[in-house]
């Protein structure tokens, strides 16, 4: 089974978020990029299903060249080799084009991808490549078997989840529950370097979106502290000043 | 010119969200003079449908055949494409729901269409160019989009947006739009719903715990409060992965982004990757018995005590309150 893993290059999780530009840029100053936490699970699901020769996994990030260290990342974990698109992402659109573009040629059973990256939060690359490639797609699957040629997942909905079966090919997007995050263990990390991490040139896409500016959230006021022993004052707070209950 | 709105229901009753989006391309409707054509796909009955006019919509497709009980998104998204051509809608609305996250790409895809998801305001039009405020970072800052397409789509956050009522009357139109069958390899085979339990982002009121609770044993107190308080339950990212909590209950930047008018936290420290998730609530609550837990930065109102003992004189309390 050939596998695709989708790999986003994503401010650490503990990063302060910050704009240049008159809030019209990412500040990056000093921040540390990751596997998006997502991305992640996709990438261990797809690496215990390639366990024992079952399968091959590559992992594809649409970047420019500072995503290497994070692309390593993946081949340290497990990947067996990898495909960067040279170019900063514009939009979901633009990358899930150079991802589908990629993956017509190269036919591959599975792409997984994590089901949101942690910064700009769409749910959307997978369910684009999956549109353009004209195969079916969940974007959030809590649990993913694969069974020959057809996968059943398990979909969140609201207030309870969906068993679902679909075939082969198929972009799955992965949540928590579908795999434990494996981390890159010495041998891993060895061998990342020695495996191929080949560089292709983006293809032209149209731009249909773009971030104009950016905004952070107002400071919350200061916290009114009610005693422990005085819980009646809470509720009254809540109802007559708050007005949520 | 027209906008369409797909509106959700489960077993043929609309969701809140439904006529959030409604009100949503309602006052779009508004501002540029355009009319609100909703689509409903499933078994909804006549009386439920007209209701969307109290919303805004003047025209309600109404597609309703067996094949298309269940949700498949290839399917759903190939008539929500169909019925935007045959309306000539400019802009396409739909719920950012978990369904919705999943439509909405595809539903860009074929229009070619610009998507803004997860919008929390109305759009400002500039011309042919919208722009809409949508989360970014996780709830740790907002983007504008702007949407350069011809066809726009927007995905609006579920609870962002207030259901208004509008005045009008509405036409209800069976709807049948052309089925291709190969958009049907995906088959639902089940669906396990937790009846007693409110969906954690549509909720208005959220309960939530941390590590604070010790152990999964715990959590009886947490879901009477919540049953009280007719809030959904939530938890912080190591208790649903030590297996106290199921992974559907995690909020956070890695977890379920909620934003409700009251999120109440138990217990929890307040750790950036948490705050980012739950930052939108309206209000917060915050119980933990270290006074330098980093959730009182960010909280309303707090109380410094032990969770044992404050949750269940705060149970009593409110049922004191609400004569239960
Ligand atoms: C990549 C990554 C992603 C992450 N994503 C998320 C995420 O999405 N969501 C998330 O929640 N976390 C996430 N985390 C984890 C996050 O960093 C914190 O570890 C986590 O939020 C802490 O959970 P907690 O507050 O329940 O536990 P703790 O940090 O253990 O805090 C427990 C709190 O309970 C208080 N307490 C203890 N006993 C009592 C009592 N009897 N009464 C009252 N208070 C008490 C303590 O004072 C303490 O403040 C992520 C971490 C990483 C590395």
């Amino acid at each position: 089974m050939k596998i695709l893993v989708c790999i986003s290059n994503v401010p650490d999780t503990t990063s302060k978020i910050t704009f240049t530009n008159d809030n019209t840029a990412f500040n990056n100053a000093g921040v540390q990029y990751i596997v998006n936490p997502y991305d992640e699970i996709a990438l261990s699901k797809a690496i215990d299903l390639a366990e024992g020769g079952k399968g091959t996994v590559t992992v594809i990030t649409v970047g420019d060249s500072s995503t290497e260290a994070t692309i390593r990342k993946a081949l340290a974990t497990g990947a067996d080799n990898a495909i960067r698109v040279n170019a900063l992402p514009r939009d979901a659109w633009f990358v899930a084009n150079q991802i589908a573009h990629y993956a017509k040629d190269n036919s591959f059973d599975l792409i997984l991808t994590g089901r949101e990256s942690i910064d700009y939060n769409g749910t959307q690359v997978g369910s684009l490549v999956a549109t353009i490639l004209n195969i079916p797609s969940v974007s959030i699957s809590k649990k993913l078997d694969i069974d020959g040629n057809s996968a059943t997942v398990e979909r969140e909905i609201e207030g309870g989840k969906e068993v679902l079966t679909l075939n082969l090919p198929a972009v799955i997007g992965t949540a928590e529950g579908v795999a434990e995050t494996k981390i890159p263990n010495m041998r891993g990390i060895m061998t990342a370097r020695t495996k191929p991490l080949d560089v292709i040139e983006p293809i032209e896409v149209a731009q249909l979106s773009h971030i104009v500016k950016f905004e952070t959230p107002a400071p919350r006021g200061a916290v009114t502290l009610v005693d422990a022993g005085d819980v009646e004052k809470l509720v009254s707070l809540l109802h007559e000043k708050a007005k949520v209950i | 010119m027209s906008i369409l709105v797909y509106v959700e229901n489960t077993d043929g009753k609309f969701k809140k969200s439904a006529f959030e989006v409604v009100s949503y391309a309602n006052a779009i409707a508004e501002q540029s003079g355009t009319e609100v054509i909703a689509l409903s796909i499933g078994n909804v009955e006549e009386s439920q449908l007209s209701v969307l006019g109290k919303y805004g919509a003047s025209k309600v497709l109404n597609v309703n055949t067996e094949q298309l009980k269940s949700f498949v998104n290839q399917a759903y998204a190939a008539i929500i494409v169909d019925a935007a051509k045959s309306s000539s809608a400019s802009i396409v609305v739909l719920s950012n729901s978990f369904s919705g996250k999943g439509l909405a790409p595809r539903v860009a895809a074929k229009l070619e269409a610009g998507l803004a998801d997860g919008a929390i305001e109305l759009p400002t039009v500039n011309g042919e160019t919208l722009q809409v405020k949508t989360g970014a970072f996780s709830g740790k800052a907002f983007a504008y989009v702007a949407l350069t397409s011809a066809v726009k789509v927007i995905a609006v956050n579920p609870n962002s947006f207030e259901v208004k009522e509008a005045e009008g009357t509405v036409t209800i139109e069976p709807y049948s739009p052309s089925i291709d069958t190969s958009d049907f390899s995906t088959i639902v085979k089940d669906i396990i719903r937790a009846t007693d339990k409110i969906s954690l982002p549509e909720a208005e009121i959220v309960v939530s715990a941390g590590r604070g609770l010790k152990g999964p044993e715990n959590w009886g107190m947490i879901e009477e409060l919540a049953h009280v308080l007719g809030a959904a339950t939530a938890c912080s990212k190591p208790v649903s992965d030590a297996g106290w909590r199921p992974h559907s209950e995690h909020v956070g930047q890695t977890g379920i982004a909620v934003s409700p008018n009251l999120y109440i936290a138990i217990g929890i420290s307040g750790a950036i990757q948490h705050l980012a998730g739950v930052s939108a609530s309206k209000t917060i609550v915050v119980i933990n018995k270290d006074p330098e837990a980093p959730f009182f930065k960010v909280a309303d109102y707090g109380i410094v005590g032990d969770a044992f003992d404050v949750i269940p004189k705060l149970i009593t309390a409110l049922k004191a309150y609400k004569g239960i």
